[in-house]
């Protein structure tokens, strides 16, 4: 209707424009192009006084490292951390979403957000769209009932535990979890256990890889420790690769001359409304 | 041979509501075995399996695990089945996948071994010899499209070493400090090669005490394992198969678990 | 809808484990030849799907004091080609009294991969040596029998990304008004060294260590060195 007045924004939602056209494409034998998967290792146990979540740093293309230090523990709120397996559009952009709706949640109640409302809110979302967004989430919090941790799947189905794993590393991390996972551990030894178990995903999956990243979750205090293990230092390389100035072959030269109309403006500082 | 033939699929009748003369029976000089099921039908899955294979060397020897079930698809068949084989004294193997295919090669091996024997030369099998022959074995089967649907893990002591070697269905062969087959490679694999680079010089006791908990760890996590398993170690005194064992289980945690949300 | 359905709940009707009689063992093999001298390196990792095999499974292959093999791809045919390879070699010894040279041995192991035309051994091949006048030589092949003979060659899982190095740093390509120097044996190493290095950065199945099998007149040195283990 109003598309020929103006542009229309969009309502919101995923667009569906060219489903049909790119289906007939396909059939024709037109591939389409591949997302960045994070085969990885994402993991997280509840301990004494929280939660500690962890993650490999490695995003992969096929068979290529597309990214060697990537982050993929989200925020959800200051009380609530995600970690995200699978497509890494798919963990990003699931992950934003819910941490702004708990946002407003939050704004709306005046409550710090639980983390039953997150994983709530994550597993409708995925649940909808049946598997399609994949994105594999390790869910953990502190609220006012204390410590929590889920793992939530892309089909929408959640498991409440006091340890979890996903990705495709998710085997060698569970490994070191059922060796030594107990109940009620000190924070170095936690931290020590989800270190060593996203280590093992490292070493012995090659969809994880480079460095440990640690996020701590207690009642009062989140400590985001990115980085936390450089697991792997990159080799020495013995020489130099710089080029001599020229190395680029200069096919040709053209010089014009660009007339401008010089304009001065000033942007002077402006208080924002914050009534 | 269509010459030879022509007699035999087209036979006047022998007895009446018999078997064809050659369709059950095989008559001696008769080359009826032309069932062409044997050029044709292979094995392309397997039946009755089993899970995964655990290996360690340590100082001195080697030890290497497989629990005793035997699945079908995903019941659990056979409960008391042994997946390690006693070769000789310095050579035990151990094996996954379908336990026809082992059956099999286990007569086939114990023919050769015995055939050996009766050349009494002081010659047998050694731990390499009998790698390089199952390698071959199964390379050649898998370019026949006739695999035997196994892996196998050859552990034994060699030239005062430890030996401790790996072969798939279709060839893939290797040799490595710390073997494991099937689900195994993802569970029981990491927690070894980590003990392994924190005591890299482990003894007998320390080795069979990690591999005990390895299997105790896929107990917990392969849905296709069981909780009793047999384990093998290969010294310079000797190869002995142990067990089964039962490990000791622990479900505290369980009722830390309560609903999903 | 039924399909719908179907793919819902995964009732696809029987399904058969097929059987597939190859697999993709990774690994990469470099070869560079100089003027009296020939490097043949590979890394030691065997991996398979996401998982490592061995992380000490060198594709290195010594044929002869003048001839090294590298070779990676489906391992199970590595594995055979190599013994093969070696059977052929003592007959010829044994038939000839003399050892085969690095120029006959590649076109041996053209004519043993064409053999194999309609069921190919899956492996990439590359020969690196001392041929009959004493010269550094490579010879790379494409699984089916297809060789060449050339200065230096990558094959195998990061082939993509160290080939375009090699012609950059030493076949100067791309490179407007370079001095052109021939390539010294230790420059040869260092750079085998370095590229083996980035492509285990950005390569999931390169990596945890590499072979470097220097041929000279002298007969083959053999050098390892570590690479990244995740």
């Amino acid at each position: 209707m109003a598309s020929t007045v103006a542009v229309e924004l969009p309502h919101g939602g995923f667009s569906f424009d060219n489903c049909k056209r790119n289906a007939l494409l396909e059939d024709k034998g037109f591939k389409a192009p591949k997302a960045y998967k994070t085969g990885t290792t994402i993991a997280g146990i509840i301990f004494k006084d929280g939660v500690v979540l962890g993650a490999d740093t490695r995003a992969t293309e096929d068979t290529v490292v597309a990214d060697k230090n990537c982050e993929k523990i989200h925020y959800i709120s200051s009380n609530i951390y995600c970690c995200g397996a699978g497509t890494a559009a798919d963990t990003e952009m699931t992950t934003q979403m819910i941490a702004s709706k708990l946002e407003l949640h939050r704004l709306e109640t005046s409550r710090k957000p639980r983390v039953c409302t997150a994983n709530r809110l994550l597993k409708q979302m995925l649940y909808r769209y049946h598997g399609y967004i994949s994105a594999a989430l390790v869910l953990g919090g502190v609220d006012s009932t204390g410590p929590h941790l889920y793992s939530v799947w892309p089909h929408g189905s959640t498991d409440k535990l006091p340890y979890v794993t996903m990705g495709s590393g998710s085997l060698a991390a569970m490994a070191v979890f059922e060796d030594r996972f107990k109940p009620e551990m000190e924070r170095e030894e936690a931290m020590k256990l989800v270190q060593d178990a996203i280590r093992a995903g490292i070493f012995n999956d090659l969809g994880s890889g480079s460095n440990v990243d640690l996020c701590i979750i207690t009642k009062d205090k989140t400590d985001y420790l990115r980085t936390y293990q450089e697991a792997n230092l990159k080799g020495v390389r013995q020489g130099t690769y710089r080029y001599k100035r020229g190395t680029s072959a200069v096919l040709k030269t053209e010089v014009k001359k660009i007339v401008l109309e010089v304009i001065d403006t000033q942007v002077k500082p402006q208080a924002m409304d914050t009534d | 041979m269509e010459a030879g033939m022509s007699c035999l699929t087209n036979p006047p009748p022998f007895w009446k509501n018999g078997p064809q003369p050659g369709g059950i029976y095989n008559f001696p000089n008769s080359s009826a075995t032309h069932s062409n099921t044997s050029e044709s039908q292979r094995s392309a899955y397997p039946i009755v399996t089993g899970t995964s294979v655990l290996g360690l060397k340590f100082n001195g020897g080697v030890v290497i695990a497989a629990d005793m079930l035997g699945s079908y698809g995903s019941l659990a068949r056979f409960r008391n089945i042994s997946r390690l084989s006693k070769i000789n004294d310095s050579t035990v193997i151990g094996c996954g996948g379908d336990y026809a295919d082992f059956q099999f090669l286990s007569s086939v091996i114990e023919q050769r071994v015995i055939d050996e024997e009766c050349l009494n030369d002081g010659f047998g099998f050694t731990p390499k010899s009998m790698f390089s022959w199952l390698t071959r074995v199964l390379y050649n089967r898998r370019s026949k499209f006739n695999p035997l649907w196994n892996v196998y893990v050859v552990a034994g002591y060699q030239d005062e070493q430890p030996f401790l070697g790996y072969v798939d269905k279709i060839g893939v062969a290797y040799e490595a400090p710390a073997i494991s087959s099937g689900f195994g490679s993802h569970i029981a694999l990491p927690i070894l090669r980590e003990e392994m680079e924190k005591n890299t010089n482990m003894n007998e006791n320390e080795a069979i005490a990690l591999v005990q908990r390895c299997m105790k760890l896929l107990y917990y996590r392969d849905a296709r394992s069981l909780n009793k398993y047999q384990y093998a170690v290969i010294t310079k005194t000797g190869a002995a198969i142990h067990g089964p064992v039962v490990p000791e289980t622990n479900w505290e945690i369980a009722h830390l678990i309560q609903g999903y949300e | 809808m039924d399909s719908q359905m179907n793919e819902l709940y995964g009732n696809n009707g029987p399904k058969q484990v097929h059987f597939s009689p190859y697999a993709f063992n990774g690994g990469t093999v470099l070869a560079v030849a100089g003027e009296d001298f020939a490097v043949v390196a590979s890394d030691t990792r065997l991996s398979e799907g996401f998982s490592i095999h061995s992380r000490d499974t060198p594709k290195t292959y010594k044929l002869s004091d003048k001839t090294v093999l590298g070779s990676c791809g489906f391992h199970g045919d590595v594995l055979t080609l190599t013994k093969v390879i070696g059977a052929r070699l003592k007959m010829f010894e044994h038939s000839h009294n003399k050892k085969m040279s690095t120029s006959s041995i590649a076109a041996m192991l053209s004519t043993m991969l064409y053999y194999k035309r309609f069921f190919p051994y899956y492996v990439y091949n590359i020969i690196g040596g001392i041929d009959d006048e004493g010269k550094g030589c490579v010879y790379s092949f494409d699984p089916v029998g297809s060789y060449e003979r050339e200065a230096y060659r990558a094959g195998g899982s990061a082939s993509s990304m160290l080939q375009p190095l090699l012609d950059n740093q030493i076949g100067f390509k791309n490179q407007e008004g370079a001095t052109v120097v021939p390539l010294s044996k230790e420059k040869a190493v260092a750079l085998v060294k370095d590229v083996f290095i980035s492509a285990a950065e950005r390569d999931i199945y390169t990596g945890d260590a590499i072979i470097v099998q220097v041929v000279t007149k002298d007969g083959v040195k053999t050098e390892q060195f570590p690479l990244r283990k995740d």
